[in-house]
């Protein structure tokens, strides 16, 4: 935990993690002691049961840890940078998910609605384009792929 | 100055199970590059299904094609990534 300065004069609380740990309960701001937050705002991603028309049964996520804890915590002092907020909590989880299962969190909590939306979907975005994580699909018909895979998308 | 320089690299996702192998070390002349490391890894090594432009991260931050590697750096290849 710790503090990153902010263009509008506050040291916005942030925390990251890349965990195998389940997150699904880290959506709370209960603990912040300032009433100068009026909007909190709790984004969940859930392993869904399908992707690109196809029936998942399960996901692995592979990271390449070290520097997606640096690159979420970059992320998020970004956004705090960005936006008048006044903590953000990003988690991501690693490691094998059932269908259900929480992949990603990320609460913010800021004076303001509006500010809370577009840091949420300023992390988010950010997340999706450059996180170093991959997403191992297992199918119901018994196969298995890489999302993304080469052919499929073009390299950043 | 040494004659070569050794960098340990990193494969993740896809690239991973095409290499057979998560993790390697290359020897290049002084003053390579990443561009030099993927012309390498392609033509030596025969990963020849690396994509035209590989993204890659020298010591956990993404690098530009130019980036001059120094003996022992961490050199990761990112294949798109997938993460949410």
């Amino acid at each position: 935990m710790s503090s990153s300065a902010s263009p509008m004069g506050r040291s916005p609380l942030i925390e990251t993690a890349i965990t195998t740990d389940s997150i699904d309960r880290l959506s709370s701001f209960d603990d912040l002691s300032e009433h100068s937050d009026g909007a909190v705002l709790v984004f969940q991603g859930r392993v869904r049961e399908t992707n690109d028309g196809r029936k998942v049964t399960s996901l692995g996520y592979e990271a390449y840890g070290a520097m997606a804890e640096k690159e979420l915590r970059a992320i998020c002092d970004e956004a705090a940078g960005k936006f008048d907020i006044g903590a953000v909590r990003a988690y991501h989880r690693v490691g094998d998910l059932d269908l259900g299962d929480v992949s990603v969190v990320i609460g913010v909590a800021a004076p303001h609605r509006v500010d809370a939306y577009e840091a949420s979907r300023f992390v988010i975005e950010e997340l999706k384009r450059r996180l170093p994580v991959w997403k191992h699909e297992r199918y119901a018909e018994g196969d298995a792929a890489w999302v993304g895979a080469p052919g499929e998308e073009e390299a950043r | 100055m040494a004659d070569s320089i050794r960098v340990r690299t990193l494969f993740f996702g896809v690239y991973g199970e095409l290499a057979t192998e998560r993790e390697g070390t290359s020897e290049l002349p002084p003053g390579s590059t990443v561009f030099d490391l993927i012309e390498v890894l392609r033509g030596v090594r025969g990963f020849d299904w690396l994509p035209e432009r590989v993204v890659v991260a020298v010591n956990q931050s993404y690098a530009e094609a130019g980036t001059s590697l120094s003996d022992g750096d961490e050199v990761a290849l990112i294949p798109p990534v997938a993460g949410g």
